[in-house]
């Protein structure tokens, strides 16, 4: 499936100031039970974002109208825990296009990049500028540059890295599995000296 | 020749091509598929038209999904019913071997795969599953992959993968009695916290690992993800060569032979370099409990929940809302904590020797009224060992209700859930919120430890209890 193309993005962002958020807090395991890709946005961080009566909690950032944006910004350590692509999913279907933490877990940041939803890796320092700038003005925008591997907010800037077949692959909104269909015939060989 | 670890002899025997600045393409031996992250990946591959390029390497069992009652019977819940129906069209479409509801060889895909002989050393192997790694006891490169990957492997049987730096973990000397696989394992990712083998790759060595079961072994490597590592690992040696033996899908005769010739050169050289490497002392590690929201938070069972004064000022707002939704304070002792639930089982603790730990540990006790114990099989075959050997027999005398097979109370994604606000001692693998339930507080330990706190009600050290 091609994912999204991406480039530039100019945003407000969402702050989450909260270290270690795993993907069950993302998408708890009792909405895993589809078996399309589909919706699972309505249940971003449920148990965050719901009371067990099903009522917004106002006091959870996404109910909060006053930050939007298309860029998710979270403490260290975003997406520990299962490998559940559903959490990409739903962070992608909600809307966000980026997701920025000083630190993510591997299959997260992997499941991220396989579906179009740019991770960005920030300095401590920058990560903690990001969630004061939004307390001060709560429209403040931050601005991602995939070409030159820059996110910056109010003129400061921070280089970020990203592997650079996956930045090909953002850029052009190519997918993992057209490359590998291409290189059939040398998996075949491999199998046949192995 | 350049020495190299183990790590590096299998992965670099699988990689088909070495892409210029980017991830290799990788080749797995072996995939596993459960109900949860898979369909999506099926329909992906029929969007184009294609079908599994090797079903013959892919082996199939839902496990995540499935009642652990009457499993006879239709399931009721029409969703989850699906799931399992798009499991079964999808296996059947694609010529790929299905071990189904009821099918004797049913259950957790990590404690399936090894039982039967599937998983074997010097393999790699793959599963939408992040404890995926458990395979790696067998001195395999197992890992877990979300299921834009599962479609690739489906597709192409590789994915791509850049190689994860190496670090190596030592525990030497010998654990205490009363502390298991599941108290070191917890006790190390306490020591290096749950994001502090991201990006690695995990051998783990030392004597007191080497002295472990295979069923040991596979606790460790299992609970490697809870530090963020992408596996773990540990050499093959005679303890994996006689459990693997005789299994049904292991080599057999002359087969036999030469896979074990092979095997025994799957370890790490002398001279070999690792990215990091930590040394752990056995005596030093307690019986193990966790007391807050990630697997790092862990302390020795008699130990107290850190104070303020130990915390860092900037994890000091996460730390205390996990404490708050634990219903724990700054410093509480875990000794003698009440305990309303406890739950054995799961790809980390459901494998028979666990059950026979649980059992010897019990064997004429009554678990406490106030508790409600679940004890879950990892497999069909499992259940039917625990029959045979009298365990079955001597766990529900002291009040334990037996289960049918599955992942069950560990993720709660089917009716077995623990209650908003109670608390769960449980040998699963996450103890993050809501992980058995909404609102349900999970203390992560061993079986005896579950054992101890079943019979007396409270959190009670499991070596007075022996």
């Amino acid at each position: 499936m091609p994912i999204d193309k991406f480039t530039t993005l100019e945003s407000r962002y969402v702050p989450l100031p909260v270290e270690n958020v795993d993907t069950d807090q993302i998408i708890p395991a009792r909405f895993l039970k589809a078996t399309s890709r589909d919706g699972f946005g309505e249940n971003l961080f449920r148990d965050w974002r719901y009371t067990p009566a099903g009522e917004e909690n106002p006091d959870f950032v996404l109910n909060q109208s006053e930050y939007t944006g298309e860029v998710l910004v979270g403490g260290q350590n975003f997406g520990s825990g299962s490998s559940r692509e559903h959490a990409a999913w739903a962070i992608h279907d909600y809307g966000f296009k980026v997701v920025v933490s000083s630190f993510f877990a591997d299959i997260f940041q992997n499941n991220a990049l396989n579906n179009g939803v740019l991770p960005v890796t920030v300095s401590a320092k920058f990560l903690s500028n990001l969630f004061n700038a939004v307390e001060k003005d709560k429209s403040q925008k931050v601005l991602v540059d995939l070409e030159n591997q820059v996110i910056s907010l109010n003129g400061e800037c921070e280089e970020f890295a990203i592997n650079p077949y996956k930045k090909n692959c953002l850029l052009n909104g190519f997918d993992d599995i057209d490359f590998l269909l291409d290189r059939k015939d040398k998996i075949k060989a491999f199998e046949a000296k192995n | 020749m350049e020495p190299k670890t183990l790590f590096d002899k299998v992965w670099d025997a699988h990689v088909v091509e070495k892409i210029d600045g980017g991830p290799s393409v990788f080749y797995i031996d072996k995939h596993l598929v459960h109900e949860v992250t898979s369909p999506q990946a099926f329909s992906g591959l029929e969007a184009r038209g294609m079908k599994v390029f090797r079903p013959e390497n892919t082996l199939a069992t839902p496990d995540h999904n499935i009642p652990t009652e009457n499993q006879h019977l239709p399931i009721k819940e029409e969703l989850s019913r699906k799931q399992i129906e798009t499991l079964t069209a999808n296996c059947e479409k694609n010529d790929i071997t299905l071990y189904g509801l009821n099918h004797p060889y049913n259950g957790i895909v990590h404690v399936v795969g090894p039982e039967l002989g599937h998983t074997q050393p010097g393999m790699t192997l793959v599963c939408g599953d992040s404890h995926t790694s458990t395979h790696g006891a067998f001195g395999a490169v197992a890992f877990g992959i979300g299921t834009s990957e599962v479609e690739m492997v489906l597709a192409t049987q590789c994915i791509l993968q850049p190689k994860p730096r190496k670090m190596l973990i030592t525990v030497n000397g010998e654990l205490q009695k009363g502390v298991t696989a599941k108290d070191l394992t917890l006790y190390v990712i306490a020591k290096l916290g749950t994001g502090g083998a991201t990006g690695y790759f995990v051998e783990y060595a030392g004597s007191a690992v080497s002295s472990l079961s295979m069923e040991g072994r596979m606790t460790v490597c299992n609970m490697s993800i809870e530090m963020g590592a992408r596996g773990g690992m540990i050499a093959p040696d005679q303890t994996t060569f006689d459990y693997v033996e005789g299994r049904e899908f292991a080599p057999k005769g002359t087969e036999w032979t030469k896979a074990v010739a092979k095997w025994k050169k799957l370890k790490t050289d002398e001279g070999a370099t690792f990215d990091k490497e930590y040394v752990f002392i056995a005596s030093d590690i307690e019986p193990m409990l966790t007391y807050g929201t990630n697997p790092g938070m862990g302390i020795g069972i008699l130990g107290h929940i850190p104070s303020e004064k130990d915390i860092e000022p900037s994890e000091l707002p996460t730390f205390k809302k996990s404490l708050d939704y634990m219903g724990f304070n700054l410093g509480d002792k875990m000794l003698g904590k009440k305990v309303d639930y406890v739950f054995v089982g799961s790809c980390t603790n459901g494998r028979i020797e666990d059950l026979r730990v649980l059992a010897s540990a019990v064997k004429g006790k009554k678990k406490a009224d106030s508790v409600t114990a679940w004890i879950v099989p990892g497999s069909k075959q499992v259940e039917k060992q625990a029959k045979e050997e009298g365990l079955v027999e001597v766990l529900e005398e002291a009040g334990f209700e037996m289960r049918q097979p599955g992942c069950s109370a560990c993720l709660a994604m089917n009716d077995d859930k623990v209650p908003a606000g109670k608390y769960s001692v449980s040998t699963s693998n996450r103890n993050f919120e809501g992980r058995q339930g909404p609102g349900a507080r999970t203390l992560l330990a061993s079986p005896l430890t579950a054992a101890a706190a079943a019979v007396t009600g409270v959190i009670t050290d499991p070596r007075e209890f022996l």
